[in-house]
């Protein structure tokens, strides 16, 4: 279980984050949604161990996650961020990365390791390409090659910061499609920032952000129920039901 | 065009299927085999005529065996460590940075080594020559320390190693500082300005048994760590933070390679002088030849860039014999020819 309580940011003299709590735990995908520049992917950099919060501790499985050996801390709270950089390695070279916290500086890989790549490429689809650079990738296929590296390290909390931004609608419901998969069936608890509401409302549960705090956390139809999203955004947002999934229903003023 | 899009460009697919590490160990044993042909040529090159120096190498004499063993044969294993230095510093500098422009000197160990041979030669008041006789120690001694303090000033401007950013504007204040220091120096004492010149140009024309001993000992020194945090350095390419959140110790793993980057540079710069272009092409020309990882990368391009500095050191003796052109007008001339092709083949791409 990874718990945040009272995490305060701050970068210079600008609160990002305020006193906010929550857990999160058990096998389900869970979106953050909010506006922008609520603290989505700062609250993800923290629960991840790469901010230190000035106020609060974030931990994990009851111990501050700074206690944690780094190594340790890795193989269990897994981290994507919102960009990938356009690397010269190989996409097998890139995914192996992710055995990093077993493999150590001299990267050699064990079956168990070699199960993992192979698993984590094959469930992203990206084994066809896996002798290929990175650099020579499209967008939608270098994001599947991050998420086969994120997933490789088989750790049982993945943390992905917009995931699916800059992809088509198509490339985007693969990716969302891959998360439930890794939730429900292979135990994952994964946290999501997902900018593209119809994507995000896919999950199994929402943590929902207004400015600075927490709006509330809960399942989607609570959210829904709650009228969270107006709350966080500040206008009057309108979701409908279309069919297993949800729509936003935009408005022009006046 | 940038030139920075220059060296980002890559031919997108077509060397996607050379990937293989039997590539690269085919073009490390190219590699060896030219250095290893260039050092049996370079004993046949020098003042005196290629039938005189196989002359030599049929009969042993004493001034023979001082010229081919104790001048030039020592000149080109120099040549060649101080080469393999600045392209295992080019290798790790530009994966550190993430920067395909950055070159061993980029912290200021150039001009620090420069300022360090300037206010040494004024105030021993000698020219290099005349200083050969008392060792080069005066003059290797003062480069190091300079390089030294010029890696210590940027450093500090930049407040540690964690802002790539700060850490790269840092070395070019010092670099243009630490330069107009030693041209307000050099202009008051024309004499000390001529002796400099060959340092500032980079010479190979000091190299002695004691830089091969001194040179080997810090390559050996540094490419064992080197090869060793390579992985830490291919985890990098994907960004600090994803890196970090592997496990990785960011801090610790870049106060280690600005550590062997430093020692690498200032090494090479206080026995050939500023040589350019060999640290900036040998990861390039690697890269351009065959996919690498960094580990491949770190062993390849000080291979490479040995190959490099050898052949500029023999060009440079044999171009206009029986004198001879410093090496490092031989090595702008190479990595610029270099950069002119790069800018063509592109060009071609599109």
């Amino acid at each position: 279980m990874l718990s945040a309580h009272g995490i305060t940011v701050r970068f210079g003299s600008r609160t990002v984050l305020e006193d906010l709590s929550l857990d999160i735990t058990g096998a389900c995908w869970t979106s953050i949604v909010g506006p922008n520049g609520c603290g989505k992917s700062t609250l993800l950099r923290t629960l991840a161990g790469l901010i230190d919060p000035q106020g609060g501790t974030v931990t994990l499985e009851g111990r501050a996650l700074s206690a944690w050996p780094r190594r340790e801390c890795a193989k269990r709270v897994a981290w994507l961020p919102q960009s990938t950089m356009a690397s010269d390695l190989t996409v097998r070279e890139c995914v192996a990365l992710g055995r990093f916290p077993y493999t150590g500086w001299l990267g050699n890989t064990r079956p168990a390791d070699e199960e993992a790549i192979a698993r984590a490429l094959k469930a992203t689809g990206a084994e066809e390409w896996s002798k290929r650079r990175l650099s020579t990738l499209s967008g939608g296929e270098r994001q599947r090659v991050s998420l086969a590296r994120l997933l490789a390290v088989e750790a049982p909390i993945l943390l992905l910061d917009e995931p699916t931004t800059h992809l088509d609608p198509p490339h985007q419901i693969d990716i969302a499609s891959i998360l439930r998969q890794q939730a429900h069936h292979c135990d994952g608890t994964i946290v999501s920032a997902i900018h593209d509401m119809a994507v995000a409302l896919m999950a199994d549960r929402v943590i929902v952000m207004g400015p600075h705090s927490l709006v509330g956390h809960g399942t989607v139809s609570e959210a829904l129920e709650g009228d969270w999203l107006s709350r966080a955004f500040g206008t009057e947002i309108s979701i409908v039901r279309s069919g297993t999934s949800y729509v936003w229903q935009p408005r022009l003023p006046g | 065009m940038s030139t920075s899009r220059l060296f980002a460009a890559r031919d997108l697919h077509s060397r996607a299927e050379r990937d293989s590490s039997a590539g690269v160990t085919r073009w490390m044993l190219i590699y060896i085999v030219v250095a290893l042909l260039l050092a049996a040529m370079s004993l046949l090159v020098g003042t005196s005529s290629l039938r005189t120096s196989l002359e030599w190498l049929r009969t042993p004499a004493a001034l023979s065996d001082a010229v081919l063993w104790e001048i030039r044969l020592p000149r080109a294993l120099g040549a060649w460590l101080a080469g393999a230095l600045l392209g295992l510093g080019g290798a790790i500098a530009q994966n550190l940075f993430r920067n395909p422009l950055a070159e061993p000197y980029l912290l200021g160990s150039a001009s620090g080594a420069a300022l360090g041979v300037t206010v040494c030669l004024m105030a021993a008041d000698v020219s290099l020559s005349g200083l050969a006789w008392m060792g080069e120690l005066g003059v290797t001694g003062a480069a190091f320390v300079g390089a030294a303090a010029g890696i210590a000033l940027t450093l500090t401007l930049s407040r540690g190693v964690l802002q790539t950013a700060s850490l790269l504007l840092a070395g070019v204040v010092v670099a243009f500082l630490l330069s107009a220091i030693t041209s307000l120096l050099l202009l008051r004492s024309p004499d000390t300005w001529r002796a400099m010149q060959s340092f500032l140009l980079g010479t190979t024309g000091l190299l002695g048994w004691q830089s091969v001993g001194l040179l080997a000992v810090v390559l050996a020194i540094c490419l064992v760590p080197a090869v060793l945090l390579s992985r830490g350095l291919d985890a990098l390419t994907l960004g600090e933070d994803t890196a970090r959140s592997l496990g990785l110790p960011i801090g610790g793993l870049r106060v280690a390679l600005l550590a062997l980057l430093s020692l690498a540079t200032a090494a090479a710069v206080s026995q050939a002088g500023i040589v350019g272009f060999v640290g900036l092409v040998a990861p390039h020309l690697v890269r351009e030849s065959v996919h690498v990882n960094s580990r491949q990368l770190i062993v390849a391009a000080p291979l490479c860039g040995g190959v490099l500095l050898q052949a500029a050191d023999l060009i440079s003796r044999w171009i206009i014999r029986p004198s001879e052109l410093p090496v490092g007008i031989v090595t702008a001339c190479l990595g610029g020819s270099y950069l002119v092709v790069l800018l063509w083949r592109r060009a071609q791409r599109e």
